[in-house]
């Protein structure tokens, strides 16, 4: 099975609302899919169902054929996804550098006792975290800030962070929660190209929400469109792009 | 371009030791050529106890980012098992080791009763976790004044009554007094002693913040639902920041107990009012910063007690000048001032440092 | 039985006062989003201006405990104004800290003003005690007062909060402080408002209390502030009705506890309560559910 994502009739209620309603996407390895469709459509919820924010009361999510439905959080963060936010959750207190190091957590180890004793486990293993860090913020031209308090950092900047903390976890499958929000055209192009250097530098699945139409139609490989729930439509980018139905949802009638 | 804020936080944290250590040696000078008031004497070993007291709180309420009324609590735990232990020992090793295993004892009872304490309480929300760690803290010094421990050649005997229900046969004797607490506690404690506990503390606090562990626990601080999609797991960090903080607590209240013969669980020594005062030490100081916690102790703890000339007035002028202070906190002009005599780096780094006010 | 019935009816009577005490903190910290350390002081105060005014002034009571609201109404505003306005948007710690400051100002003013001796309270009820059950159940005149007045109170407030405008402004700079202002309210109005009331009903519970318990002190008012905070934790926090129910609730638990199993762990058991109250219900009994979005 080449996808790394598989979802199967995925739903959610709130209340006696149904936010979610028989959600299925398939995400081969490596691609870049976009998940798009209006406000309220509910697409941050189906980031939170799978990341085990919500537990979905139906259906089904494998990562590259692992069963995630219903684990938590962290262990959905172990096994392989890792997040944006749409409102930027950085470490506001901690430096650019630290955000990215809080990301390795998992990956670099050392204990408690040897971290207050400072045993030579503690050099090496803190030696590796920035080493490799500080690789990552140089993708993101981050590395110049690596000291600075996360919240002094330009908007762009703390969005390109995030992703940054994000990939230290060592995930299969990046989620960005519209990353190009707030961004003027220039920042969007750039993000563009990081978002592609991504997936092809670090081999990495991209699912990523947006309202950016030109970033959609610039990066996104394939689209799933989500209206009141459900879904409305998907296949190949351009395909969806111009089908009346997506541009009736759009625009409304 | 490297980062250079290991260095700048490695000289930080040095000159924070430093500052302790100088404290130390102009003390013991001062003392050895008769120029110490034994009003400022008696001061000292409590200085030592306060300050651990104010530093390990600013593990839960800065790096955590968690607000606990009950610190107290932990203290008195610590006490109390410390000084069991010690009176148990009296006369069988010498007072100075009792000392030293006693820190260990009541560390480690604290940091059981964090534990404890944390699973149920770090659950809840911020200003509910205020008044849950509140409730704890009055609910030990409460069990604890309900004790009554007696020791005879059969063992062991525990009362929640009193004296005479402990049954102690001849040559028993009773450990615990319920709210008379225990008398004969050997008074092993020393500056130096408390000097070395609050280096000790620092460096524990300091070598934590500042590695792999430090950095889940402020992720937590910062943002716990981003510290979750990273992988880290929040219920252990935060009993883990929780429980270090309470066995530090403890470790101050061993060093209480071996201060005083008699340890009784008052309302002034164990009570909110002593949680509430260390929160002011740790507010004032500068949530986050641990050198502000050691300064604002120093201010705090030892101005009131050297303005005592004042008597009457002594308490009412900390009150207002406590207002005021907190009044000018939050002005912009003096948020950054502070940060400068207080510690960590420049504005715009990273100063470990929590939520500072707006 | 009638042993229980008597100390079920005293601690509905203290429960009253908790519920009086609460329903200030809850106000407060609903509406201005601070928890007023220093409310439990003002009842102290109000106690004290009752007594320095019948004892030392031989004011009549009515006047004595109208004084006292007075007092402690322009007490609250000032406090308000003063130490509270100016960090309203500090972080909440900051203001916790200065509250607790302004409760040590207090205690200590009245500690310079009235000595630490412990002065005899007059009680400022003079109805008669009510015999049931033919004398083994006893409703003491202060218990009538102070029940009564709990229900008055409550009655009053919810009415106020419901049916005039203040008390819709009130509603509104609860929910959203931002939109309320942006909507017309006065916000800064509001809260003194809020303020106002709550100190009064702390005036008034403090006379009810030293009512009841004739001792008095500057610290009188300590204790029984952090309990009148469990229990408005324990019945919701910002929830007048829930107020009301913790306050009654934690007395009854008190007295009873006092009574059938010991008065030293009275207290250990009353905040053993609430934690496992707030276990099982994380916001108090009716408390409001927050979710955080993600």
């Amino acid at each position: 099975m080449s996808d790394m994502l598989s979802v199967k009739g995925l739903s959610i209620s709130f209340g006696g609302l149904k936010a979610v309603n028989n959600f299925a996407i398939n995400i081969e390895k490596g691609q870049l899919y976009g998940l798009i469709g209006p406000n309220g459509a509910g697409k941050t919820t189906i980031f939170n169902l799978l990341t085990g924010v919500y537990k979905p009361d139906t259906g089904t999510i494998l990562l590259d054929g692992q069963n995630l439905t219903g684990k938590s959080t962290t262990d959905i963060n172990k096994a392989g996804i890792a997040r944006t936010f749409q409102n930027i959750r950085l470490f506001k207190d901690l430096s650019v550098l630290d955000n990215v190091k809080a990301g390795l957590h998992n990956h670099h180890t050392y204990s408690t006792l040897e971290g207050i004793l400072r045993l030579p486990r503690y050099y090496r293993v803190e030696k590796e975290m920035d080493e490799e860090a500080m690789e990552l913020l140089k993708v993101f031209g981050l590395d110049g800030e690596c000291d600075f308090k996360a919240s002094n950092l330009p908007y762009g900047k703390q969005r390109k962070l995030e992703i940054a903390r994000a990939l230290a976890t060592e995930p299969k499958l990046l989620l960005l929660d519209e990353p190009a929000a707030g961004m003027n055209p220039n920042e969007t192009a750039e993000l563009m190209e990081t978002i592609r250097f991504v997936r092809d530098h670090f081999g990495m699945t991209i699912l990523l929400i947006e309202h950016d139409m030109k970033l959609v139609s610039g990066i996104c490989e394939r689209l799933t469109v989500l209206n009141f729930g459900q879904v409305l439509c998907t296949g190949p980018t351009q395909e969806v792009l111009s089908n009346p139905e997506v541009i009736k949802a759009y625009l409304g009638e | 371009m490297k980062s250079t804020a290991k260095k700048k936080i490695f000289i930080n944290n040095m000159i924070t030791l430093g500052m302790v250590v100088a404290a130390w040696i102009i003390m013991e000078v001062l003392m050895g050529t008769g120029h110490v008031s034994s009003l400022l004497k008696g001061l000292l070993v409590p200085f030592c106890i306060y300050v651990i007291m104010a530093v390990s709180l600013n593990l839960t309420v800065g790096i955590l980012g968690e607000l606990s009324l009950g610190h107290a609590g932990f203290m008195c735990v610590g006490a109390f098992s410390g000084a069991l232990f010690s009176k148990c020992m009296k006369g069988a090793i010498d007072p100075t080791v009792s000392l030293v295993i006693a820190i260990f004892i009541g560390a480690a009872v604290a940091a059981v009763f964090g534990i404890l304490i944390g699973i149920p309480v770090l659950r809840l929300r911020g200003d509910y976790l205020a008044i849950v760690t509140l409730a704890f803290g009055e609910i030990i010094k409460n069990l604890v004044n309900a004790v009554f421990l007696g020791r005879d050649a059969d063992g062991f005997h525990i009362s929640f009554k009193d004296s005479m229900s402990l049954g102690l046969k001849d040559g028993g004797e009773v450990l615990i007094k319920g709210p008379q607490g225990i008398t004969g506690t050997p008074q092993a404690a020393t500056f130096t002693i408390g000097i070395i506990l609050v280096l000790i503390t620092l460096i524990i606090v300091m070598n934590l913040v500042n590695s792999r562990t430090g950095r889940a626990i402020m992720s937590i601080r910062d943002n716990r639902i981003a510290a979750e999609s990273i992988g880290i797991n929040i219920t252990k960090y935060k009993l883990l920041a929780f429980s270090i903080s309470a066995a530090l607590a403890g470790v101050a209240g061993v060093l209480y107990a071996h201060n005083l013969t008699t340890l009784t669980a008052l309302p002034k020594n164990f009570g909110y009012n002593m949680s509430i005062m260390i929160l002011v030490y740790v507010v004032l100081g500068g949530i986050g910063s641990i050198r502000g916690s050691v300064i604002s102790t120093v201010i705090l703890y030892l101005l009131p007690e050297l303005l005592r000339g004042l008597n009457n007035y002594r308490m009412l002028i900390y009150a207002i000048v406590l207002i005021l202070a907190m009044l000018f906190n939050s002005a912009p002009q003096f948020i950054t001032l502070r940060k400068r005599i207080f510690g960590g780096l420049k504005p715009q780094h990273a100063a470990h440092s929590g939520k500072e006010e707006a | 039985m009638t042993g229980f019935i008597n100390y079920l009816i005293n601690g509905i009577s203290l429960g009253s006062v908790y519920a009086i005490i609460a329903l200030g903190y809850t106000m407060v910290y609903g509406i201005a989003k601070m928890l007023n350390f220093a409310h439990g002081d003002i009842i102290m105060v109000g106690s004290y201006v009752v007594f320095i005014t019948t004892h030392s002034m031989g004011m009549p009571v009515f006047l004595s405990v109208l004084l006292s609201v007075i007092v402690c109404t322009v007490l609250g505003i000032v406090i308000e104004r003063v130490a509270y306005k100016p960090l309203r948007d500090a972080s909440p710690l900051s203001v916790l800290i200065t509250a607790i400051g302004v409760s040590y100002l207090l205690q200590n003013v009245a500690l310079l003003l009235f000595g630490a001796d412990t002065k005899s309270f007059t009680s400022v009820v003079t109805i008669p005690a009510l015999k049931f059950a033919d004398g083994a159940i006893t409703v003491t005149g202060e218990t009538l007062v102070t029940i009564i007045s709990c229900i008055v109170i409550m009655i009053g407030l919810t009415t106020f909060i419901n049916k005039t405008k203040a008390g819709q402004a009130m509603l509104a700079v609860s929910e959203d402080r931002g939109a309320a202002t942006l909507m017309g309210v006065n916000v800064n109005g509001t809260i003194a408002l809020t303020f106002a009331i709550g100190s009064a009903l702390a005036a008034v519970a403090g006379v009810l209390l030293c009512s009841a318990y004739p001792s008095l002190t500057p610290y009188t008012g300590s204790m029984p502030g952090i309990k009148a905070f469990v229990a408005a934790v324990f019945g919701g926090i910002g929830s007048i009705p829930g107020a009301l129910i913790g306050g009654i609730l934690l007395g009854i638990i008190e007295i009873l506890s006092k009574a059938y199993i010991s008065s030293q762990l009275s207290d250990a058991i009353v905040f053993s309560v609430l934690i496992i109250v707030l276990l099982v219900r994380p916001t108090g009994i009716l408390g409001k559910k927050l979710n955080e979005k993600v």
